[in-house]
Parts: structure tokens; sequence; C-alpha cells
């Protein structure tokens, strides 16, 4: 039953990674990729709060009745969101302005709700911290892959910090159909197709 | 019973702790938040209109009570002597308030400049107000004694084309800045004088 506890943690990485595998979470997946940059953003948000709401649901696990369990989730998971929130407008306000809505809507992401549900609230702390993490990389990883492939065909360019490095030269034509809600879409769907083709035995 | 009472015992407690925590990490970061609005929001607009000043006029700023509302100016140095101030009116816009930032000169009695900080325009027309600096250079040491009007209504501004509405609610706001500056002018000259240089 207990599985090695590396293994937790790189579950997360490959073979249970939120938009691809068990595709959730897919309402800021399509929405905050438009640029790497507030993918990675939002990637990092999600992942601080899988964690502290994933180590918190697992140290309470035996105090929370379970018939009120879902509600006492959304309030861990809910103030560490606004937590979130008020340090990233405190500290990356640009960010801030770029995330906005979303931010707020970590709270019902289903990927951080379903990992309390399904794994904190019955497994150990450690454990349910490595989880946590794994989960929260890989979900800011794919975050940052479908970015990367939106950005890079939409604009040409990848920008950090405000700086763009051109990547196809200046006569690249920018394909802007990559970095609109119908492109967002479709490069899923592709990332999707090809996930299940590399993981086909 | 014993059970109910323990899912009410639980989650108000989860709930109390929840509450203070959030309470004390919004007082400590407060401040960092205001500060970083001013710098991303209305930062622009002022440092725009304050081209050329030798202070930062975000961090230089004084509240004056208006009524119920304070109103913030902030202050612009020029060559040593504190003679900007510039602070925030609105006016009515095609798809609601324009936020306008305005910039006058207390010695000359004269506009410094405006900038839109925030509103709602149809992009591509009406927020062109924002965006176009040739719009704003208009409002550039333009004297304060006569309303401010675009050309339709017999003034000198240059409306924006197909934006007429947006363009009247930044004159009507520069008109309203230039009332609350007749209004408070003794009280900013005052703030003025015991302005640390």
């Amino acid at each position: 039953m207990a599985k090695p506890l590396a293994q937790e943690f790189f579950k997360g990485l490959w073979d249970e990674v939120p938009p691809f595998r068990l595709v959730l979470g897919l309402c800021p997946v399509l929405a905050v990729t438009k640029s790497v940059e507030n993918g990675i953003g939002m990637g990092i948000a999600t992942t601080f709060v899988l964690v502290c709401s994933n180590v918190l649901v697992s140290l309470l696990r035996k105090a929370i009745p379970s018939k009120v369990r879902i509600a006492c989730f959304i309030v861990i998971i809910a103030t560490f969101v606004t937590v979130v929130e008020l340090v990233m407008q405190a500290f990356a306000y640009p960010l801030f302005l770029k995330l906005g809505i979303f931010i707020p809507l970590i709270v019902v992401n289903c990927i951080v709700l379903g990992r309390s549900e399904a794994f904190a609230s019955r497994n150990g702390v450690f454990r349910s911290f490595l989880d946590g993490l794994g989960i929260g990389i890989g979900f800011t990883l794919s975050l940052a892959v479908l970015a990367a492939v939106r950005e890079l065909f939409g604009t040409g360019a990848l920008t950090f910090w405000e700086k763009p490095i051109p990547i196809f030269g200046p006569s690249f034509q920018p394909f802007s159909f990559m970095i609109e809600a119908p492109g967002a879409f479709v490069c899923l769907g592709l990332l999707l197709c090809i996930m299940n083709l590399v993981g086909k035995k | 019973m014993r059970e109910m009472i323990k899912m009410v015992v639980v989650l108000t407690i989860l709930s109390c702790f929840s509450g203070g925590l959030l309470a004390y990490i919004h007082s400590g970061t407060k401040e960092r938040i205001e500060n970083q609005v001013l710098e991303f929001v209305k930062g622009p607009a002022i440092r725009m209109i304050f081209e050329g000043a030798t202070n930062d006029p975000i961090v230089d700023r004084f509240q004056i009570k208006d009524g119920d509302i304070e109103r913030t100016f902030f202050v612009g140095v020029f060559d040593g002597e504190p003679r900007g101030i510039a602070f925030e009116t609105s006016g009515k816009g095609y798809g609601g308030d324009v936020g306008l930032m305005v910039g006058i000169d207390v010695k000359e009695n004269k506009l410094l400049g405006v900038g839109v900080t925030t509103h709602a325009e149809t992009p591509g027309m009406g927020a062109k107000a924002q965006t176009d600096p040739n719009f704003a250079a208009q409002f550039r040491d333009i004297s304060l004694e006569d309303p401010i009007n675009v050309n339709q209504d017999g003034g000198n501004i240059n409306a924006i084309s197909g934006a007429t509405i947006t363009s009247r609610a930044v004159c009507a706001a520069t008109n309203e800045a230039n009332d609350i500056y007749k209004e408070f002018k003794d009280q900013l000259d005052d703030q003025l004088k015991s302005f640390k240089k």
C-alpha cells in the first residue's frame, strides 16, 4: 500500500500532471497562458496554495468532522488564496494586474480541492506536502510549456521581465490566432494528443 | 448532538484563525499595496506631468480634507522650488468615469499637463486619451483663466476624432480640477511653503 515517498512527488510531474493527465483545472490553463511569465506566475501562486492547504488539511484531518470537511477545506484554501493575493499585490503588482481575477479563482480550482479531498485528508503530513509540491510543479511546468508554445507562435518572441527575446527573427509573421482564446483550445488539444502518444505503451 | 457541536466548534475555530491571519497580513501589506497602486496606476500620469521634476512626486504627497473625502496632492519640485501640484479628478466619459491626473503650476496659475489614470473607454477610440501623446500635449502650459473646452464647444482643444465624449470628459475633469484648485489655493500654498526642500 505505502508507495515510496519519492513517487508521491514524481507522480505529479508526469503520471498525474494536472492539465494533461487528470484534465483538471483548465480554466486558468486556457486563460492565463498568453505569455510564459503569466503562466509561471499563476503556477507558482497555485503551487503555494496547494502545498499549504495540503499540509494543513493533513494536519487537521483527524479533527475535521467528515460532514463539514468540504466547508473546512474551502475555508483553508480561501485563506491561503487571499494571502497570495495580498502578497502579490504588495510585491508584484504588474503581475497582479495581468492575472487579475484568476488569482481569487484559485479557490475554486478543482485541483486544489481535489488534492485536499482525495489525498491530504487520507495521508500523513509529509506525504501530503510532497504530493502538493509535485502536483504544483507539474501544473506550473504544464502552464509554462503551453504558454511558451502559444507565445512563441503568436508573437515570435518570449518575454521575460518585460524584455522580449526574439526567437524567429524579424522576418517572422506573428500567428496571432495562437494568443487568442481559440488558439488556447487548439494548443491544449494538440499537447494532450502528444502526451497521449508519448505515454502510450 | 455531540457531533453537531463538534462541527460548529471546528468550523468556528478554523474561521477565527483564518480571519486573524488575514487581518494580520492585511495590516502588514496595506501600506505597500497603496504605494504599488500609486506607482503603477497613477505613477505614469504623474511622472508625465512632472517631467523634469527633481523629486519623486509619488513620495512627496499630502492630504487635505474636502468635506467627507480626503484628496491626495502630489508635489513636483522644479529648479529647487516646489511649484507643481497634481491631483486626481474625474469626468463622465463614454464608458464610465474617466479618472484624470491634473498638474497645476501654483506660481504662474497655469496648467502643467494632464494624464488619464483610469478609464473604461473604447479601445482605439476613447482610449487614445490615455495613449496618444498629441492629445495630452494640448493641455501643456495653458492658462487657467478661461474654461477649457473642445473645438465643438468653442474651445481650443482638438477632440480625438470619433471620441468627442471622451475629450469632453477630459476637459470637464480639468475644469473641475481648476475649481478645486481655486477653493484650496490658500491651504495648498501653506503646505508648499512648509514643504521641506
